[in-house]
């Protein structure tokens, strides 16, 4: 097995062991990238020699048997969203494509901390919006199970470098299922934690009540210890939780006892392909195997206004974040300056995207005078209405599942003309982002044509544990997870 | 009323408070440091960076709104107030809209036209108070070459409560009045240090006039409201109102029929200090819509009954209870307990400390007023600097009590120029009470038993009371000669008559 095949977990314990070095690992990581970016396009920015001193790093603190943190010597892709100190951070778009911030995201400060190597920054949709990483102002990322297909969005850059060995983890920002729909679609695990559960601090803003960090990993254990890293209380968000983390992977491997799964009827209705509905079912056939029940639950108001209620909150939030990028504080200046208004205005018409534009109008239109009430204040309520729905429901199962996505990876250029398409497949991972409860997306199958399935486990707030072990318990009754794509 | 109108002024007063930090991150907050100097991605509104509540600012917010009267709310958010400008990196400000800390105060005046008829309390409504984050400054090139503008980001985000009233002064007297008053109240309870020069007491005055006229449905008409801003100074305050309600009621003149409040929109208006004049800025309802709403960066505050509680013991005493005990404890008169209190709390300690000793408010606060106050705007000092301490001047006074006016003034400066206590003043000026000996004192009451038989003889028949006609005349020819000596010494007189 290569080096690149391996998981978090056995790099940690082939160092440990003296198999091989940080560097060595790195280097093997260097490798892939190099030979499959032309291909994948994962990747904005990767810096080889700052990885390689990183990894040199882990190991001179090796031989010098210096305390070393959790994730040594382990390669870790990050979003291009997240602030890096002195690394450019573009958000993939034309707006701060010379972005240069002076300081660390939380989690980056945390994965420094783990003494994990840095390996890249991620392609992206613009500013996290889109289902595709379509939207990237800079390049288009493909499926490294179909180079034709997206490999889902909008943290498609660091699902694909996961799936193409590209890294063994990496992290990305769930705002609407930005890490669950790309880990569905490339095969691999993605995890979206509980609002609150990972500081946001030096996360670039889409939408704020939303957004949430979380790992990609191949494995429910590397997420797991991804996870374990970067979640914790930090005094610098506000909406960060003080709560002590469990040690995830201790309980991992324990299955749970009379699992009662949550399966919202509304959810296998209209718009879902055959074959990922029969992966599903499959799937829940595994858990009964395993002594699960299932629970039909009912979620209408999730299933029905989830995406009308994100789509407001979502871009009132947004259009708000991005009304620093005006060319006078950050981001592209126009060349064409005229007065203020001009200038702002159009240095905003050349740096933002078209997504990222149509977002910032129907988020502008949403808090306007007039309309805030009809658009802004029913769709709050209408968001605690879906999370009431899910604690209602939490009392009838331990946790819901779902498939993540309705259809597998579609094919690049598919649905750029029609937005609203595009808003429809992030149905069923949408509401856990307006209810702030965790979810994860775990592999489950494979379409007639090789495109990966995923299925979608919720929980109740702060229930990560659970979530990791019972979709550690389906992982180990399969190997889905260990199949490779034809790269 | 002197003018055929009634002005009617509501202020919106922004006062920045005293904090070590800025209101969502930990830059100094501090006037006069080099231009973006205190700032970090916080205030600099960084992408990625996120606010964190200042918790010191809010228990000084809470203070002040507590002696505002505020009714205070026991769930308060933050709200984005969204508009482009230069001088604000995020394009919003942190503010809150429709759920302010606190709201429904009111603040109790003093306007005192003439000082000898004491002063004249009125109510002024408070609307609402809330706080927010400031923006920075812009500084632009004004040597006409058209260069370009700098921004200096040092105030952005520091702590800021604005207090919006209700338009109920009706004079630039009660204006000022009212300025004042938060003025000293917030400098009382440490919440801010009100500089108008430095900016951290801001105001902007809603002005617009009731003209009496008969045939109106309410009995008068009323012009349309002007915000006047850009106002530096109380004078400026007094001077723009004076100035707004005349050329208003001289338009209100020149066309009766439209010169009126929903016929013409609400206008912005500069104070212009050296022209001393108004000028129209811009229609406010051409003005952005601010897409209010909650930030979702941020989480609710909610206030405890209990909170308020402690919030209000550390407070203290108000200049409003402290007016009205140093009447009823020292017997002062009302003018005089607010010119005290309007002079600030070391200076009330001061006095309290003279009183004490001389056992005499009256006479504590006169001498206060005649020589302290002068000396200090001449030195243009603090009391907390000043030399002569509370004790020191008790003992002045008691030793200069037969001195006149004069020569008490022409110690007391020769005392402050020379640095030299009041014994050595008096040696040094020959400024001394006048001594008396025993047998001087004597001869001088036996010479007065000698001029008044009528007395004599009415005291030997029983009447006292009639020696002290004597005694007057022993201490009119001896000025400051001590009253219980002189007394013994006539008993003794009178005693061998
Ligand atoms: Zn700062």
């Amino acid at each position: 097995m290569t080096i690149t095949d391996r998981t978090a977990s056995e790099l940690l314990a082939l160092q440990a062991a003296g198999d091989v070095s940080a560097r060595a690992i790195t280097d093997a990581f260097l490798a892939v990238i190099r030979e499959r970016e032309p291909t994948v396009q994962a990747f904005v920015q990767v810096d080889e020699a700052a990885a390689r001193q990183q990894a040199e790093a882990v190991d001179a603190k090796r031989r010098a048997g210096a305390p070393l943190g959790p994730l040594a010597g382990v390669p870790v892709a990050v979003k291009d969203v997240l602030c890096t100190r002195g690394v450019r951070t573009t958000c993939s778009s034309r707006m701060l494509a010379d972005y240069v911030p002076p300081y660390d995201a939380h989690v980056i400060e945390r994965l420094r901390a783990a003494d994990a190597v840095l390996i890249g920054k991620t392609n992206l949709d613009e500013f996290a919006m889109g289902s595709s990483t379509e939207n990237s102002a800079f390049q288009v990322t493909r499926n490294p199970w179909d180079s034709t297909r997206i490999p889902g969005g909008s943290s498609g850059g660091s699902a694909a470098a996961v799936a193409a060995r590209e890294a063994p983890l990496s992290l990305g920002t769930d705002t609407g299922g930005s890490i669950r729909q790309p880990a569905s679609h490339c095969g691999i695990v993605g995890v979206k934690p509980t609002y609150g559960r990972v500081s946001r601090y030096g996360l670039v803003a889409f939408a704020n009540s939303l957004d949430q960090i979380g790992p990609f990993a191949r494995t429910v254990t590397d997420a797991a210890r991804l996870l374990a890293v970067i979640a914790g209380h930090d005094a610098r968000d506000s909406t960060s939780v003080d709560q002590s983390v469990p040690a995830y992977t201790q309980s991992l491997d324990q299955p749970l006892q009379n699992l009662r799964i949550g399966i919202p009827q509304e959810f296998l209705k209209t718009g879902l392909d055959a074959e990922v509905e029969a992966a599903v079912r499959a799937a829940l056939r595994e858990y009964q195997a395993q002594g699960a029940t299932l629970v039909d639950v009912t979620l209408p108001h999730a299933a029905h206004h989830a995406i009308a209620v994100y789509y407001i909150v979502a871009t009132a939030e947004a259009s708000s974040n991005l009304a620093r990028y005006d060319g006078m504080h950050f981001g592209h200046r126009t060349a064409d300056k005229g007065d203020l208004i001009a200038t702002m205005s159009r240095s905003r018409t050349e740096g933002f995207g078209p997504e990222v534009q149509r977002r910032i109008m129907l988020g502008t239109y949403a808090l306007s005078s007039g309309y805030y009430d009809a658009y802004y204040l029913q769709a709050m309520k209408v968001r605690r209405l879906i999370a009431e729905e899910f604690a209602t429901a939490f009392t009838q199962c331990d946790i819901i599942a779902s498939p993540t996505s309705p259809t597998a990876a579609f094919p690049i250029g598919e649905k750029t003309a029609d937005p609203l398409t595009m808003y429809l497949s992030d149905i069923y991972t949408i509401s856990a982002n307006l209810a702030g409860i965790p979810g994860v997306s775990l592999p489950c199958g494979f379409t007639s044509n090789g495109l990966p399935i995923g299925l979608q486990l919720l929980a109740p707030p702060f229930a990560e544990e659970r979530l990791f072990r019972s979709a550690r318990m389906y992982e180990a009754a399969t190997d889905w997870h260990t199949r490779r794509p034809p790269l | 009323m002197a003018e055929p109108y009634k002005i009617v002024i509501g202020l919106e007063v922004h006062v920045q408070l005293l904090t070590k930090t800025k209101l969502f991150c930990g830059c100094r907050n501090q006037f006069g440091l080099p231009p973006n100097t205190a700032t970090c991605p916080v205030c600099l509104g960084l992408p990625g960076s996120l606010p964190v509540m200042n918790r010191t600012a809010f228990q000084l917010a809470l203070r002040a709104a507590l002696a505002l009267n505020c009714q205070m709310a026991s769930f308060t958010k933050w709200d984005r107030k969204q508009y482009y400008y230069p001088d604000l990196p995020k394009n919003y400000q942190i503010s809150q809209y429709d759920l302010p800390f606190s709201a429904e105060g009111w603040l109790e005046i003093n306007i005192h036209p003439d000082p000898k008829k004491g002063h004249t309390p009125k109510r002024v409504g408070i609307i609402r108070a809330h706080l927010e984050e400031d923006a920075g400054k812009l500084l632009h090139d004004e040597s006409g070459r058209g260069g370009d503008s700098r921004v200096d980001l040092n105030r952005t985000g520091t702590p800021l409560l604005e207090i919006v009233s209700k338009p109920e002064m009706n004079s630039a007297e009660e204006a000022v009045a009212y300025l004042e008053e938060i003025r000293l109240l917030m400098r009382e309870l440490g919440v801010s240090d009100c500089e108008m020069q430095e900016g951290s007491l801001r105001c902007d005055a809603n002005v617009n006039l009731h003209i009496p006229r008969s045939d109106e449905p309410h009995g008068y008409a009323a012009t349309p409201l002007v915000e006047i801003k850009n106002l530096n100074s109380f004078r400026s305050v007094g001077r723009a109102i004076r100035y707004e309600a005349e050329r208003q009621f001289s338009a209100f003149q020149n066309d009766p029929q439209n010169y009126r409040i929903g016929r013409l929109l609400k206008t912005t208006a500069g104070w212009d200090d050296a022209r001393g004049r108004t000028e129209v800025q811009r229609h406010k309802e051409e003005a952005a819509d601010y897409r209010y709403f909650p930030d979702p960066d941020l989480v609710p505050v909610t206030v405890s009954p209990e909170q308020i509680d402690a919030v209000r013991r550390e407070m203290g005493e108000l200049p409003s209870q402290q007016r009205v005990r140093l009447q009823t404890q020292y017997g002062l008169s009302p003018y005089d307990a607010n010119v005290l209190t309007a002079k600030g709390r070391p200076m009330v300690a001061y006095f309290e400390a003279v009183a004490t000793i001389l056992n005499d408010g009256k006479q504590a606060s006169h001498r206060i007023s005649d020589l302290v106050f002068p000396a200090l705007s001449e030195r243009n000092e603090e009391m907390e600097s000043f030399p002569i301490r509370a004790t020191e001047f008790a003992g002045f006074i008691q030793a200069t009590a037969t001195l006149s006016k004069q020569d008490r003034v022409d110690l007391f400066t020769h005392m402050l120029e020379q640095g030299v206590n009041v014994a050595a003043a008096m040696e040094a000026t020959g400024l001394k009470p006048a001594t008396f000996d025993e047998a001087t004192l004597r001869a001088a009451v036996i010479a007065a038993i000698g001029n008044n038989p009528k007395a004599v003889a009415d005291y030997q028949s029983g009447k006292t009371a009639a020696a002290n006609r004597i005694k007057g005349e022993v201490l009119k020819a001896n000025k400051g000669a001590p009253n219980d000596l002189v007394q013994r010494l006539l008993e003794e007189e009178l005693a061998k008559q």
